[in-house]
């Protein structure tokens, strides 16, 4: 329980200019780090640092440092979101270090996800997919009443299990083939669990599925990778319930 | 004086939107075609706005600053949203929900714009039913409810601690159905820094496209400012890192009057600031107060020995517990509003029986809960928040009391509007946290995801219709015009003077010191002395930011510390205009506490004889000292009483 004060850690950062520029990986010494201090806040200090010496410093995805935008990203020693579990980089601290360690960061790596800066990488194509198919086509007004269609408890809580996704895109770039199913399958089971969802489930798995395809991500086998490294523990057996999805609506072709 | 025409509706509180709506223009599906509006930020506000704007047949340009609209604040949101269903057969109805939002606010909001609140909030949770958002549910399959502070029925939805995310994402699954229809065109990594005036109307805004550094020109008939609140002004609160006035500071600079910018709330429950290294708060849901009961020792000895780690709270003995809400505040108890929970910590703490290392922390403890309940009961209702408590703190709360302190939370202040959501600038309109209208000194728990969603997808949806019925005729804009020339070298200009400074400081260098003279002059006790003494550190720390200030990296490429820069040189303007309305409001009120203005019991005392108004500051130019008009507020159909929760 009680948080040392860190004397001395090496960072190994993944330095790149920009998308087209060929990045390479820089060391930093950082010192006097609290324990009780985020991963975050250790490379905001890093940067404070960097900033006093002129240099420009170390570019990263963040915002809501609460574990629930889902902005923030990093490998960190060779895990997605560093060495704890159900967590995302931004809730990592700086406990789980110890004194003189190195640290090595990186971004995602995976092809779909290209590196913009340092550590920032491009998520659009997790945007693309949620346009082809991630909602239930409603328009604004003109809806029943919220009480109208009852749903059970399990199927509202296993509906929510899956819509706790935040689309960090940490399931990607952990998976061996760099395979989006994860993020494909919460978004599908969140909906196919649900009567209002359930109308146009069909459609909304082969046109998810055919867009994941078309935008490079890999093919799902079975490696349960993404859900170990999922900071909102979404089951695979939601990849299960996609393809059920996805072979009935084929059937049905 | 007053300049301020809020056009509320004639006839009585309960006609007046059902009549606004048959009263005002509305544009003919085949004109919507050919008219583009603007929509700057992506929260519940921007993002239902934006979707319902493009189902309606409008162009949609819809702009943030994260790299996906998901990513918006409002996602942070926990607790849950409020509406007036009366599922629970409690009792509850639209004027039972109005009326605690009034009193909640301290009797600070504009009446009618909360009725209309309270009158949409069932719509609301329709909607967001329809869209897939799973809600938590009874075993009939019936939707669930809980109680929020501040009121004695249960008519808060939610989704586990979830709810702001669930809600947010419904918005934006809307907003991709139209991204992919063709209706919303997206521009994620984008930041606003101007509004582009043509005639006097607002045309369109200057962005920066923040990967490639390209300054940019965007033009519509019309512009809606959806970019949230300015609790960042503080360095340290609940808001995202990124969380910034920029939007609304520059529409004040366009001639849109600021409204009650003094106006913050201050959460009080937040996990402690634990170093000088920190970068943010974290909050901890109002919901825990359901089950949580807050309490400091009873005797100072022992209040000692828990800072200075000689015993844990465990061994505090029962009887020598001082639970002091439940004690001054038996009918609402631990469940009073923000305000009044944040400033008796406060009391507690200053008075020496603080707990934690710092003596700026309370407990807010489970165990009888957990006594009463179960502790599968209290898992099920909270179980992602104690994770988060763990993470962050390293102690299991399931076996010790939480540690909490107030921080600062949402701004209920903003961009001053009329009754159809548009500001003082015609064509530019402001929603949800960004505009002033609806909570008042003091929002409500659980009422800030109502007051978005109903902001983007019932309220403003009708109203703009009636501005932009008279534009129909204007072609789309061309922003190679002198005004969009004009606007883009201002902000190169403003952008420039702050990356040419070279000097010797980081820009979080600045922003922190200007959280601690707005923390300790301008935060949850304010007074005449120290409200002229921070607008003299403001005015000095403002020279030296501009002087001073170091940003690396290339002007033409990204680079966070000129986006950082550029917002701190807003939040250092608007601090001192919050310092200026503070010392103005002589009176305590709602979130904004006055140590000159307070009962005989210690409690906030609000005084209407003097007050009962919205101030709305002018901007006169640089260096200039703003100008007040006052909105006076008019109370129909609620009776004016000093709030109790006793």
């Amino acid at each position: 329980m009680a948080d040392i004060t860190l004397k001395e850690l090496t960072l190994k950062i993944w330095r790149q200019k920009d998308a087209k520029a060929k990045g390479g990986f820089e060391s930093y010494k950082i010192h006097n780090i609290s324990q009780g201090t985020s991963f975050l806040e250790m490379l905001d200090i890093l940067n404070e640092q960097l900033i006093n010496e002129n240099k420009e410093p170390v570019y990263f995805d963040h915002d809501c440092r609460e574990g629930i935008c889902g902005m923030c990203s990093l490998f960190i020693n060779g895990r997605a979101h560093g060495p704890d579990s159900d967590i995302t980089t931004c809730q990592l601290h700086m406990r789980k270090f110890s004194e003189g360690e190195t640290i090595t960061i990186e971004p995602w790596r995976t092809g779909a996800f290209p590196v913009i800066k340092d550590l920032t990488v491009d998520r659009d194509a997790y945007e693309k997919i949620q346009q082809a198919g991630g909602y239930v086509s409603v328009n604004t007004g003109g809806v029943p009443d919220g009480n109208a269609i009852p749903i059970g408890t399990d199927d509202a809580e296993e509906s929510m299990d899956a819509a706790a996704c935040i689309g960090c895109g940490a399931c990607a770039a952990t998976c061996k083939n760099g395979s989006a199913m994860l993020f494909v399958a919460a978004k599908v089971s969140q909906y196919a669990m649900l009567p209002q969802g359930k109308v146009e489930a069909s459609r909304r798995a082969k046109a998810m599925v055919a867009k994941m395809d078309e935008l490079g991500f890999g093919n799902c086998t079975n490696t349960g990778a993404c859900e170990m490294e999922c900071p909102k523990k979404i089951s695979i057996q939601h990849i299960a319930r996609l393809n059920r999805e996805f072979l009935c609506a084929k059937i049905k072709e | 004086m007053t300049v301020l025409n809020s056009k509320i509706p004639e006839g009585p509180i309960a006609e007046k939107w059902s009549k606004h709506k048959a009263s005002i223009k509305v544009v003919s599906p085949a004109n919507k075609r050919k008219l583009d509006i603007i929509v700057v930020g992506t929260g519940l506000a921007g993002g239902a706005a934006a979707a319902s704007f493009a189902e309606m047949g409008y162009n949609v340009k819809a702009f943030c600053y994260q790299d996906s609209g998901r990513r918006a604040h409002s996602i942070a949101a926990q607790g849950g949203i409020n509406a007036a269903k009366n599922y629970q057969n409690d009792n509850d109805s639209i004027y039972r929900l109005f009326y605690d939002t009034v009193k909640g606010g301290d009797y600070r909001a504009r009446e009618a714009n909360v009725y209309r609140l309270a009158e949409v909030s069932g719509d609301i949770i329709d909607q967001c039913v329809a869209q897939g958002v799973p809600f938590a549910r009874e075993y009939g399959g019936t939707l669930a409810n809980r109680s929020f502070g501040g009121v004695l029925v249960s008519r808060t939805f939610y989704a586990r601690g979830q709810t702001g995310q669930q809600l947010l994402l419904g918005a934006y699954s809307a907003m991709n159905r139209q991204i992919a229809k063709g209706g919303i065109k997206m521009y994620e990594r984008h930041e606003m820094l101007d509004v582009v005036k043509v005639d006097g109307k607002a045309r369109g805004i200057i962005a920066r496209d923040l990967v490639s550094g390209k300054i940019e020109r965007f033009g519509a008939h019309a512009v809606v400012l959806a970019t949230g609140g300015y609790g960042n002004v503080f360095f340290l609160s609940t808001n995202a890192m990124g969380c910034n006035g920029g939007a609304a500071w520059q529409a004040y600079k366009q001639g849109a009057l600021m409204a009650n910018p003094c106006f913050v709330q201050i959460h009080p429950t937040c996990i402690p600031v634990h170093g000088d290294q920190q970068s943010k708060l974290t909050l901890m849901s109002e919901s825990l107060r359901n089950d949580g009961r807050v309490w400091v020792p009873k005797k100072k000895e022992d209040a000692i020995k828990l800072q200075k780690g000689e015993m844990g709270p465990n061994d505090v003995k029962e009887e020598d517990r001082d639970f002091y809400l439940e004690r001054r505040y038996p009918s609402y108890g631990n469940l009073v509003p923000r305000d009044v929970a944040s400033r008796a910590a406060k009391e507690r703490c200053d008075a020496g029986f603080g707990v934690n290392n710092t003596g700026k922390a309370v407990y807010l403890d489970f165990k009888y809960a957990i006594d009463r309940l179960g502790l599968e009961t209290i898992k099920g209702r909270y179980g992602n928040l104690f994770q988060m408590y763990e993470k962050i703190t390293d102690v299991d709360p399931y076996g010790e009391p939480m540690q909490i302190y107030p921080a600062i939370h949402y701004s209920m202040g903003g961009t001053w509007v009329d009754y159809n959501c548009m500001t003082t600038v015609p064509g530019l309109f402001s929603i949800g946290e960004a505009n002033f209208s609806d909570h008042g000194a003091n929002r409500l728990g659980a009422s800030a995801l109502m007051q978005g969603l109903a902001d983007g997808y019932f309220v403003l949806p009708y109203t703009i219709g009636d501005y932009l019925a008279d534009e129909i005729q204007v072609p789309r804009i061309d922003t190679n015009s002198k005004e969009f020339e004009t606007a883009e070298k201002n902000v190169t200009g403003r952008l420039r003077r702050l990356y040419d400074a070279k000097g010797s400081k980081s820009v979080d260098h600045f922003h922190k010191e200007l959280g601690k003279i707005m923390w300790e002059y301008v935060g949850m006790a304010r007074n005449e002395e120290g409200l002229k003494k921070a607008i003299e550190l403001i005015g000095k720390l403002k020279k030296e930011f501009f002087a001073d200030v170091r940003i690396p990296g290339e002007f033409d490429a990204m680079n966070a510390e000129l986006e950082k820069a550029g917002r701190v040189a807003d939040f250092i303007e608007l601090g001192e205009l919050m310092a200026h309305d503070a010392l103005d409001r002589k009176e305590s009120c709602g979130g904004h506490y006055r140590e000159e203005s307070v009962t005989e019991e210690g409690e906030a005392k609000r005084d209407d004889e003097n007050f009962l108004y919205v101030s709305a500051w002018e901007y006169k130019g640089e260096d200039q000292a703003p100008v007040m008009h006052k909105e006076e507020l008019e109370f129909n159909d609620i009776e004016l009483t000093q709030r109790s929760y006793k």
